[in-house]
């Protein structure tokens, strides 16, 4: 298992390093700054940083030595004259479109272990974009971009839509599949160049009944991948959880999920794709924890059953929230931590069994992650 | 919803309950930036003077929209 943890959070960039009296704050880097997204590349132990600066725009930082020194490399841009739709919110008399201008980097994930270098970026508003450098170049996948569809997303968590998840398929680094909030769930096998909307049997309360059905309006949260069997993959979406066993073309919603099904991150066991974790709140409209009582939810038989798990985790007046990047497992699996929305951290070492509070005083916290 | 247009419906809604208004329209009687109205499955136009027509049988939906974390 692994002794050390980074959080991404309001005020920057936390590692978290067990030592022989437990964890502890071990290191902090973009004091002040908003870390909207990070990555340890599993393949070559490069450390990512994206900054949400407020006065001066998104910036992507990277560090060969594991964050001792850190350089600025690109961000991504959009072409020049690129639009977004205005979704459902345009004024009588305003523009339908609106500029594209890069707001916040959401995903950051590595390509391919056949694909050394290559990282994918997605973005608010709604762009994916390749680097084959390691952040030195951007390139926006435009056969995604100019989807007619892309002009009806509309912003889900944010005020413009954004692409938050993005899943390399294991077995074939061509095959990457994407989520959006709000704009459904993508795949493309042929690393961008053409694109399928997926996602039969989501479903958005959000919208009028007769378009609840709607593939590009879904609002998935957070969508993973079992590494093991990547056929298998999760969504915890806003308006519950839904399972897939073929690869994201149909889902099942997961019902009378207890305490709740309303959340926004999602853990899949690597060995198991049956198995996961969610940390639910009331609901969209309340976005606390059920009773003030924090625990994690786990499934072991693909949503059957669902177990609360809450040794060691706040039993009374607990208002923390997870967010969708806020909780990671670690390759053996057994490993899982969390980041709350009032900066408390809290890991196990048992597969959720058990949770040891690590800190309650960041600041809040986007992201969290396992160092390899 | 009774009325010509979306607003002349609201009003009529808001009539019978008047607290409902500032849970869907703001200070300056625009629709809120977070709700959105569908009518019979379309967003709505006019957000600023609902002016949208209505059928006498359309459906509308209020709805909130998706924001926070």
């Amino acid at each position: 298992m692994s002794d050390k943890i980074y959080a991404g959070t309001r005020k920057g960039l936390m590692t978290l390093q067990k030592g022989q009296e437990g964890w502890s704050v071990s290191q902090v880097d973009f004091l002040g700054h908003n870390v909207s997204m990070l990555l340890e590349d599993p393949r070559d132990g490069w450390l990512y940083a994206c900054l949400n600066l407020g006065h001066f725009g998104t910036k992507l930082h990277r560090s060969s030595d594991g964050g001792q020194n850190w350089e600025e490399c690109s961000v991504p841009v959009y072409p020049e004259g690129a639009v977004i739709g205005g979704g459902p919110f345009v004024e009588e008399g305003m523009p339908k479109t609106m500029p594209a201008s890069l707001k916040e980097i959401w995903a950051l994930v590595p390509g391919g272990a056949d694909q050394p270098e290559w990282l994918w970026a997605g973005t608010i508003p709604g762009g994916l974009f390749l680097s084959k450098d390691r952040g030195t170049n951007w390139e926006l996948i435009e056969p995604l971009w100019n989807r007619e569809e892309r002009m009806e997303w509309f912003g889900g968590g944010k005020d413009e839509p954004g692409i938050h998840s993005i899943c390399v398929d294991p077995r074939d680094s061509q095959h990457v599949t994407i989520g959006v909030s709000c704009g459904g769930v993508w795949e493309t096998r042929d690393t961008g160049a053409s694109w399928e909307l997926l996602g039969e049997g989501l479903r958005a309360d959000f919208m009028p009944p007769n378009l609840a059905n709607n593939k590009n309006s879904q609002d998935a949260h957070l969508l993973v991948q079992c590494l093991s069997d990547p056929d298998k993959m999760w969504i915890q979406h806003h308006n519950g959880i839904f399972y897939s066993t073929d690869g994201a073309k149909t889902w099942t919603e997961i019902e009378n999920v207890e305490p709740s099904a309303f959340g926004f991150a999602v853990c899949v066991y690597p060995e198991d794709g049956n198995k996961a974790w969610f940390v639910p709140g009331v609901k969209d409209e309340c976005r606390v924890p059920v009773d003030a009582q924090l625990v994690v939810t786990r499934t072991s038989d693909g949503g059957k059953t669902f177990e609360s798990l809450r040794n060691g985790l706040p039993q009374e007046h607990c208002y923390d929230i997870v967010f969708r990047h806020g909780m990671d497992i670690d390759q053996t699996g057994n490993q899982l931590v969390f980041g709350s929305s009032t900066g408390g951290v809290w890991i196990s070492e048992d597969g959720g069994e058990n949770w040891v509070s690590i800190t309650n005083t960041l600041p809040q916290i986007y992201c969290v992650q396992i160092a390899k | 919803m009774d009325g010509n247009c979306l607003r002349e419906a609201l009003e009529n809604v808001f009539e019978k309950n008047p607290k409902l208004r500032g849970y869907v329209l703001d200070d300056q009687q625009r629709l809120r930036h977070h709700v959105v109205i569908f009518i019979d499955d379309q967003v709505i136009q006019d957000r600023v003077k609902q002016t949208d027509s209505l059928q006498a049988d359309s459906e509308v939906y209020i709805m909130q929209a998706l924001s926070g974390g």
